[in-house]
């Protein structure tokens, strides 16, 4: 059994009142991929942002490697790589440009290997084109290029399926899986009917949670 | 197992460099959004003669102040776009995720915003400051007094942008919460320029002006970035 990447120590949150979760606890270890399962606010974006170091509004002990992640914040950061609702791509700038702009302050790449995460994204053509003229599922795309160059250890992943047509959607789940069988760990939400094989499922219900391994 | 916790980051220096020439990038992108700070300042200072008094005399002595108001204003205006596409589009989520220290990467975006919308208001007062009639002293010690006085504009008005970032309109609150502090700058600004049309030495005013500026550079920048993750949390 290997040492879990991070631990989550009953964890508790509340928004506007109202409890999301309390006592919440679980592990998440390298070669995994756990789903995050619940309706609409349910708080599994909120869960995610919490787990990415987004968001103050908790409670609890959060590990990572065994030590408090506040202590270890820098570290921690660089081995998480967080994909939102909003993926941080500019509209102003092309693919390539948005791709090398984040990967700058984390590894940078040369364009070369750049383009080819594009291409295999499928955005082959489109490399040079301001993102504003790209459809919302291109644009979903551009910040899934990302995920090919991608090193962290750890991959937290908010509805990464919207908008994704049927073939991107399963390149994805193989994305996910090898990178599973490589030894990362991926934590994702999504409302679409996604199969990946030895899927966790993190069940997050109002006042109520369960885990099931 | 292939997969191992990294530990080596992208230096600090590096990663400055790189959101630096993002920003410059998305601002040639948007050009016009480049021009409105500019256009606003040329306006405000073409209309005072005309709404006041065209008189050489009261030119020269209000002169100075007239560009100081101008310039402030039109950087005040320019504020609220220093975060908030990057809020939108989610690119400020990744930033605050990097793993160099926050501040030095809030400090690059205020220099790219200050390189945006301050030098080019200070390239342009020479112009301005002859068409209201300021001798060449002066209009030289007026552009010393902006050179130094527009970064400080930049780097407190930082913290107030993002602190407003999650208000949906967030103009007036800015504006209430920056303009106090930007008062001894703009005293100190055309108190410079006031001294050296008498003949008097400008050098304590001057001093004080950088003292302004080493202490919003080394304290605004954390300011901003502890507000930026509050607004983020709370979003």
């Amino acid at each position: 059994m290997s040492e879990p990447l991070l631990q989550a120590i009953n964890l508790q949150c509340e928004r506007d009142k109202r409890e999301l979760f309390h006592d919440l606890s679980f592990s998440i270890l390298p070669a995994t991929v756990t789903r995050v399962e619940g309706a609409n606010g349910s708080g599994k974006t909120t869960l995610l942002r919490i787990l990415a170091g987004l968001s103050d509004a908790w409670a609890g002990q959060l590990l990572w490697c065994g030590e408090p992640r506040s202590r270890v914040r820098e570290s921690f950061l660089r081995n998480v790589l967080y994909l939102g609702h909003r993926p941080g791509i500019k509209p102003l700038l092309s693919p390539l440009e948005n791709l090398r702009a984040l990967m700058a302050g984390r590894r940078p790449m040369g364009n070369k290997a750049l383009m080819q995460a594009l291409a295999r994204t499928g955005l082959a053509g489109y490399e040079q084109v301001p993102c504003r003229h790209l459809s919302a599922g291109q644009q979903r795309r551009v910040a899934l290029a990302r995920l090919l160059v991608a090193d962290e250890p750890l991959w937290l992943l908010d509805e990464v399926f919207t908008a994704i047509d049927a073939s991107g959607v399963v390149a994805i789940e193989n994305l996910l899986q090898e990178r599973a069988a490589e030894g990362g760990a991926v934590v994702f939400t999504t409302h679409h009917n996604v199969q990946i094989a030895g899927t966790k499922r993190l069940v997050l219900t109002p006042g109520a949670v369960g885990y099931d391994d | 197992m292939m997969i191992k916790p990294l530990d080596q980051a992208v230096g600090s220096i590096e990663a400055m460099k790189a959101v630096f020439a993002r920003d410059m990038k998305v601002a040639f992108r948007q050009r016009q959004d480049l021009l409105n700070p500019l256009l606003f300042f040329m306006m405000v200072v073409t209309l005072f003669p005309l709404g006041v008094s065209p008189e050489i005399s009261f030119l020269q002595e209000a002169g100075a102040g007239i560009l100081w108001v101008a310039a402030l204003l039109s950087v005040l205006l320019s504020l609220d776009h220093l975060f908030r596409h990057d809020f939108d589009d989610g690119t400020l989520e990744q930033l605050v995720l990097q793993p160099q220290p926050l501040f030095l990467l809030v400090l690059a975006k205020t220099m790219a915003h200050w390189v945006l919308t301050g030098l080019p208001l200070v390239l342009l007062t020479p112009v301005l400051g002859v068409m209201v009639h300021l001798d060449g002293n002066s209009i030289a010690i007026l552009c010393l007094t902006l050179l130094i006085g527009t970064p400080v504009l930049s780097l407190i008005g930082a913290i107030g942008a993002a602190l407003t970032l999650g208000l949906r309109s967030a103009g007036v609150l800015l504006s209430l919460l920056i303009i106090p502090l930007y008062i001894p700058v703009l005293i100190f600004g055309t108190g410079t320029v006031a001294a050296a049309a008498e003949g008097a030495p400008v050098g304590a005013y001057l001093a004080l002006l950088g003292a302004f500026l080493v202490l919003a550079l080394t304290l605004a920048p954390f300011a901003s970035a502890a507000a930026l993750k509050v607004s983020l949390s709370n979003s």
